[in-house]
C-alpha cells in the first residue's frame, strides 16, 4: 500500500513535470538563488526532500512563498532538473487544500504602499491562492 | 485482463555494422522488447533487396522493418542513401497496393543506440499489432 | 545436401536461464539436413570447442549452426574451430540467441520458441552456404598519423621504433598540439615543455618519420593495408625547406595586431610567425588573413629580411598522393565555447577565463612570462575562485553542455590551485566542486596535498552567479555542506571548461568511415577488448578524439595503437573478406547498374567471348568485379536488374530461405 505522502509526492512530480532523480546534487540551483537568505529550505533541498518524501516540512515551511519564480535555478541547472516547477507544484499542493489560502483578499489593502507595483500584489494573490 | 493473443511476426534486417551491434547492445543492456521481432543480419541495410520484403510478407509476416547506419555513416559510405531511395519507391508502391504503411520502417540505429533500437522494436511492434495480420499480402498457398 | 551438425551453447545461464537449450537443440534436430545436435555448458571454452570438432570428424558434418551469442562475439572463434578441423571456416553460421533473443526475453517458453525459429533460419541458411576462400591483398608498409598532438607524437615515435616509416599530418603549423600549452603536468608537476619538446625533436629528427604541418588530410579511399590518402599542404608562403627559424621576419613583420592562438588571444603575433620558440618544424609561416603584402601586395618586408631567401608569396597549397597501410586518428580535442554560460560573465568580464587560458598566464613562454596577472589591469589576483564541471555532466537535452565527465578537469584544477598557493602564498583559493574525481596513481594524494598541505579552498557546492562590479568579480555561490550560500569578491575566475572532440574530427571520420558517438568521439571497435581500434578496418585511435584522457592514459592508448598498428605492418598480406559480390556472366546483359552503385569502384566492364549454338562466337559486355577492391556491402545485388549479381556469404537465396524459416 502506497502511504498518502506517496501520492501526495507522485502528484507533486505529476504536476511539475520534474524528475527529481536527474538531480547530481551539485546545488547550483541555490548557488544562484537570489531569495536564498529568506529560505528555510533551499532549492536544492527541496528536490532532495521531494525525492525523498519528505513532504511535511516542506509544506508547512515559509519557503514556499519565498521563492520569487524567477526561474534562475531552472535556467542554470545543468541536468535540467527544473527546481522552481518543484516549489510551484508543492506550493500549489499546499494551497488546493481547504482553508490554506496563504493570502486573503482582506490582507490586500494592507499591503498597498508606495513602493510595491499593484501588478505584484495582484499576481502574489493569483499564486498565492485558490 | 485477457489480453489480445494475437502476435504480430515482424521482421527486422540489420545492417552488420551499426543496427546489428545496436540490436547487440539493447541485450547487453537487457532491454527488452517483444520477441515477435526476428533479425536478419545483412551486410548492409542496401543489400535488402525489395524482393525480400515482399517474400517475408507473401509468407505471412506481418511488419518489416529495415535497421541501418545513421546517413553520412555508413560502414560502406553511402550504401545507407540506397536504401533510403529505394524504401521509399518500395512503400509507396506498398501504399498504392494498400499495405498499411505502418507495416513497413526504415529506421537509423547506430552500433551506440542500444536504447533506440529497443524503443523501436517496441514502437514498431506495437504499431504492427494494432493493425491486425497481414492478409492482403500473404500468399495462403504458403500456409502450411 | 548437406550435413549440418547444431550446437547449442547455454552459455552458464545467460542463454539457459530463459531458453530451454535442451528443448532448442531436440527441435533443431529434425530440420533438414541437421544430422547431429548437442548443447553445452560454454560452447566457446576449448572443451565445447572440442565437441564441435569431434562432431565434425564423427558425423563428416559439412555445415555447422552454433546457437550462441552475437556473431560479432564469437563467429571468429568459431570459424577458427571449423578450419583446425578441416571444415571451410565460412561453413559456419550463428544463431544469436544471447543478445538478441535470452536477454531481452523474461519468459522461457517465449525465449526457447524464437531461439527455435532463430536456430532454423541458420540451418536454412547454412544449407545453401558454399566453402568460401577469402583473397589475398598486399599491404602497404606505412602508416598515416592524423594529429600530432602528444598523442600523434607517441603513436609515430613507436611505429617508427618498429622500423615502420610514418608520416604525421598536423593541421597546425607546428606539432604539440594542447600539451605544447600546458605549464606543468600533474601530479608530478614536471613541466610540460621539458617533457615533450625532446618529443618533438625526436620526432623531427627520425628518418622513418615525415611530419606535414600545416597540413590537411582532404581525401581517403582504399581500404585496411591499401589506403590512398591526399594530404592537402596549405601554403604557408615560406618555403620550409630554406627557412632556418631565426626569427628575424617574426620581429619585422610590421602587423603587430594579430590575436595570438597560442595565447589563446591574450596578446597578439605578427603576421608571419612561429607559433613558440620551440616549434617543430621551426618554420615561420605567414597569416595570409592579416599579411599586408598578400592582402594588398603593400610590403614585403619579411622578404627584404629573410637571409635565407625563403618567402614565397606566390607559394600555393599542394596536393601530396601517398598509400598507407594504416591510419592512425589523433585529432584530439578542445576546450568547449564558454559564450552560452551567461551566469559565470565569461563575455563581461576579462577576469573570468578558463583553465587553458589560466594554463598560458602561468606559463613562463605565456603572455605576462609566467607571473600571474590579471588580463583586465594587469594587477595580482588575491582571491581566485575556480569552478568545476563547466559544461561538463549537462543533462542529454542541454544545449550549452556536455552529457559526460571531461575526466581532466578535476586534477587540473587542483594543479592550479595548489600551483597558485606555492607561488603566491598571500592569495586565496576557493575551489567550488560538485564531486572530486581523482582515480589514477597518486591522483587523490595530490588532491589531499592541495587542501592539507596548501590551504586551498575545497567547497562542495556550485556556483549560481558572477557578476562584475567595479574591479572586483562577485561570485554567488552555494556551500552546501554549511547550509549557506557564499559571495565572494573576487579578482579572478578561473572556469574548468569542459572539452569536446577537435572540430576536424567529424568530417574526417565521414573521409574514413570510421564511426562515431553522438558526441563526436570516435567509437572503438569494442568498448573494453578493442579500445584503441575503430569499427573500420586498418584505422586505429589514438587520444582524446576517442573519449577524454589526461596526458598518461594518452601516451598509453598512443603506444596500443602503435603496437597494433606494427601488429598490420608487419604482415606481407592481408587475407581479405571472401563476402564479396560477384556477377553470374551468362546472365549479365552488361546494363552497368551495379557499376554506378559501387562506392568503391569494384565493378568494371569487359568485353568477353561467349562460345554460342552451331559454333559461333558472340562478344558480349559483363561485369566483373575485383575481388580487392569490393568490400561486400550488396548495392550492387540490389541494383542489378538481371539477377546477376549475388553477394558470397549474403547471397538471396541464403537471405530468402532465412525469411521463409522465420515466417514459416
Amino acid at each position: 500500500m502506497k502511504k498518502s505522502t506517496e501520492y501526495l509526492r507522485d502528484e507533486i512530480l505529476r504536476s511539475s513535470g520534474v524528475n527529481v532523480k536527474k538531480c547530481m546534487r551539485c546545488g547550483k540551483c541555490s548557488g544562484t538563488c537570489p531569495a536564498y537568505d529568506e529560505m528555510e529550505y533551499h532549492p536544492h533541498q527541496f528536490v532532495y526532500m521531494v525525492e525523498t518524501g519528505d513532504l511535511e516540512p516542506l509544506m508547512n515551511s515559509k519557503s514556499l512563498y519565498r521563492c520569487l519564480s524567477c526561474f534562475a535555478c531552472v535556467d542554470r541547472c545543468p541536468r535540467g532538473v527544473e527546481p522552481a516547477k518543484l516549489v510551484e507544484a508543492v506550493r500549489l499542493s499546499v494551497i488546493r487544500r481547504q482553508g490554506e489560502n496563504h493570502m486573503k483578499a482582506d490582507d490586500v489593502p494592507g499591503m498597498l504602499d508606495e513602493d510595491i507595483p499593484q501588478q505584484a500584489l495582484v499576481s502574489a494573490f493569483r499564486k498565492y491562492t485558490k | 485482463m485477457q489480453m489480445n493473443e494475437y502476435k504480430p511476426l515482424i521482421v527486422a534486417f540489420c545492417c552488420n555494422w551499426c543496427s546489428y551491434a545496436g540490436a547487440d547492445l539493447a541485450g547487453n543492456n537487457r532491454l527488452s522488447y517483444p520477441a515477435d521481432v526476428k533479425i536478419i543480419r545483412v551486410p548492409c541495410s542496401c543489400r535488402v533487396n525489395p524482393m525480400f520484403i515482399l517474400r517475408a510478407f507473401q509468407r505471412g509476416a506481418d511488419g518489416v522493418i529495415i535497421c541501418g547506419c545513421h546517413p553520412g555513416d555508413c560502414h560502406y559510405t553511402s550504401g545507407n542513401y540506397y536504401t533510403r531511395r529505394r524504401m521509399a519507391l518500395l512503400f509507396s508502391m506498398l501504399d498504392y497496393l494498400g499495405i498499411e504503411r505502418e507495416r513497413t520502417r526504415v529506421e537509423w540505429v547506430s552500433a551506440a543506440e542500444g536504447a533506440k533500437f529497443a524503443a523501436t522494436m517496441n514502437d514498431f511492434a506495437e504499431k504492427v499489432a494494432a493493425l491486425g495480420e497481414n492478409k492482403r499480402l500473404e500468399d495462403l498457398r504458403c500456409k502450411k | 545436401m548437406q550435413r549440418i551438425g547444431v550446437f547449442v551453447c547455454w552459455c552458464g545461464s545467460n542463454i539457459a536461464g530463459t531458453v530451454d537449450v535442451q528443448a532448442v537443440s531436440e527441435a533443431l534436430k529434425s530440420e533438414p539436413g541437421v544430422v547431429f545436435s548437442t548443447n553445452y555448458q560454454y560452447m566457446c571454452s576449448q572443451a565445447g570447442q572440442n565437441i564441435i570438432r569431434d562432431a565434425i570428424a564423427e558425423h563428416g558434418l559439412t555445415g555447422i549452426v552454433v546457437c550462441s551469442c552475437s556473431p560479432r562475439m564469437h563467429e571468429a572463434t568459431f570459424r577458427k574451430t571449423a578450419a583446425a578441423a578441416g571444415l571451410n571456416p565460412y561453413m559456419v553460421e550463428i544463431a544469436n540467441i544471447r543478445e538478441q533473443c535470452s536477454w531481452v526475453h523474461k519468459d522461457m517458453p517465449v525465449g526457447t520458441e524464437k531461439a527455435i525459429i532463430l536456430g532454423k533460419a541458420a540451418v536454412a541458411k547454412v544449407n545453401l552456404n558454399t566453402p568460401l576462400t577469402p583473397g589475398e591483398t598486399p599491404v602497404t608498409k606505412r602508416a598515416l598519423v592524423i594529429g600530432g598532438g602528444i598523442a600523434g607524437i607517441q603513436t609515430a615515435l613507436d611505429i617508427a621504433d618498429a622500423g615502420f616509416p610514418v608520416d604525421i599530418v598536423e593541421k597546425k603549423p607546428t606539432i604539440g598540439g594542447k600539451m605544447a600549452q600546458l605549464d606543468k603536468t600533474f601530479p608530478t608537476l614536471d613541466c610540460a615543455a621539458c617533457i615533450l619538446t625532446p618529443k618533438m625533436v625526436d620526432a623531427a629528427q627520425n628518418e622513418k618519420i615525415r611530419i606535414f604541418s600545416y597540413s590537411e588530410v582532404a581525401e581517403v579511399s582504399g581500404f585496411v593495408g591499401n589506403f590512398d590518402v591526399k594530404i592537402k599542404k596549405k601554403a604557408r608562403f615560406v618555403r620550409e625547406e630554406l627557412c632556418t627559424g631565426c626569427g628575424a621576419c617574426t620581429e619585422k613583420c610590421p602587423q603587430k595586431k594579430v590575436p595570438n592562438e597560442f595565447n589563446l588571444g591574450m596578446d597578439n603575433r605578427r603576421a608571419i610567425y612561429i607559433p613558440f620558440a620551440q616549434a617543430v618544424p621551426k618554420v615561420a609561416t605567414i597569416d595570409a588573413d592579416y599579411c599586408n603584402m598578400l592582402k594588398n601586395g603593400k610590403c614585403g618586408v619579411c622578404a627584404k629580411v629573410c637571409a635565407a631567401g625563403a618567402i614565397d608569396y606566390k607559394q600555393k597549397d599542394e596536393l601530396i598522393e601517398e598509400k598507407y597501410g594504416a591510419i592512425v586518428v589523433a585529432t584530439g580535442f578542445n576546450p568547449i565555447s564558454m559564450e552560452k554560460f551567461d551566469e559565470f560573465a565569461y563575455n563581461q568580464s576579462k577576469d573570468v577565463i578558463t583553465s587553458l587560458e589560466f594554463e598560458r598566464l602561468t606559463n613562463a613562454a605565456g603572455p605576462t612570462a609566467g607571473k600571474l596577472l590579471r588580463p583586465s589591469d594587469g594587477k595580482h589576483p588575491r582571491t581566485i575562485v575556480f569552478v568545476q564541471c563547466v559544461g561538463s555532466r549537462c543533462a542529454s537535452c542541454s544545449e550549452k553542455g556536455k552529457e559526460y565527465c571531461s575526466k581532466i578537469c578535476c586534477m587540473y584544477t587542483a594543479k592550479h590551485a595548489m600551483l597558485t598557493r606555492d607561488k603566491y602564498p598571500d592569495t586565496d583559493v576557493y575551489v567550488f566542486y560538485i564531486d572530486v574525481r581523482t582515480p589514477g596513481k597518486n591522483f587523490d594524494e595530490f588532491y589531499r596535498r592541495a587542501v592539507e598541505e596548501y590551504g586551498v579552498h575545497y567547497i562542495k557546492g556550485m556556483v549560481g552567479k558572477v557578476s562584475p562590479e567595479g574591479d572586483k568579480l562577485r561570485v554567488q555561490a552555494s556551500d552546501l555542506i554549511a547550509g549557506k550560500q557564499l559571495h565572494i569578491d573576487a579578482d579572478l575566475v578561473v572556469l574548468a571548461a569542459a572539452i569536446e572532440p577537435d572540430k576536424s574530427a567529424r568530417p574526417l571520420a565521414t573521409m574514413l568511415t570510421a564511426s562515431m558517438d553522438t558526441n563526436d568521439f570516435f567509437t572503438e571497435a569494442h568498448p573494453k577488448l578493442r579500445p584503441v581500434e575503430s569499427p573500420t578496418a586498418g584505422v586505429f585511435l589514438s587520444g582524446a578524439c576517442q573519449g577524454p584522457k589526461d596526458i598518461p592514459e594518452t601516451v598509453a592508448q598512443a603506444g596500443a595503437a602503435a603496437s597494433k598498428v606494427i601488429g598490420l605492418l608487419a604482415k606481407d598480406k592481408l587475407t581479405g573478406n571472401p563476402c564479396i559480390a560477384h556477377s553470374d556472366e551468362m546472365m549479365c546483359n552488361g546494363c552497368s547498374s551495379c557499376e554506378n552503385v559501387c562506392p568503391y569502384g569494384a565493378i568494371t566492364y569487359i568485353d568477353k567471348e561467349f562460345r554460342m549454338p552451331n559454333r559461333t562466337v558472340a562478344v558480349r559486355r559483363v561485369a566483373q568485379v575485383n575481388p580487392a577492391v569490393c568490400q561486400g556491402c550488396g548495392a550492387c545485388t540490389v541494383a542489378c536488374p538481371s539477377g546477376a549479381m549475388d553477394l558470397r556469404g549474403f547471397a538471396s537465396g541464403q537471405i530468402i530461405a532465412e525469411v521463409d524459416a522465420i515466417c514459416k
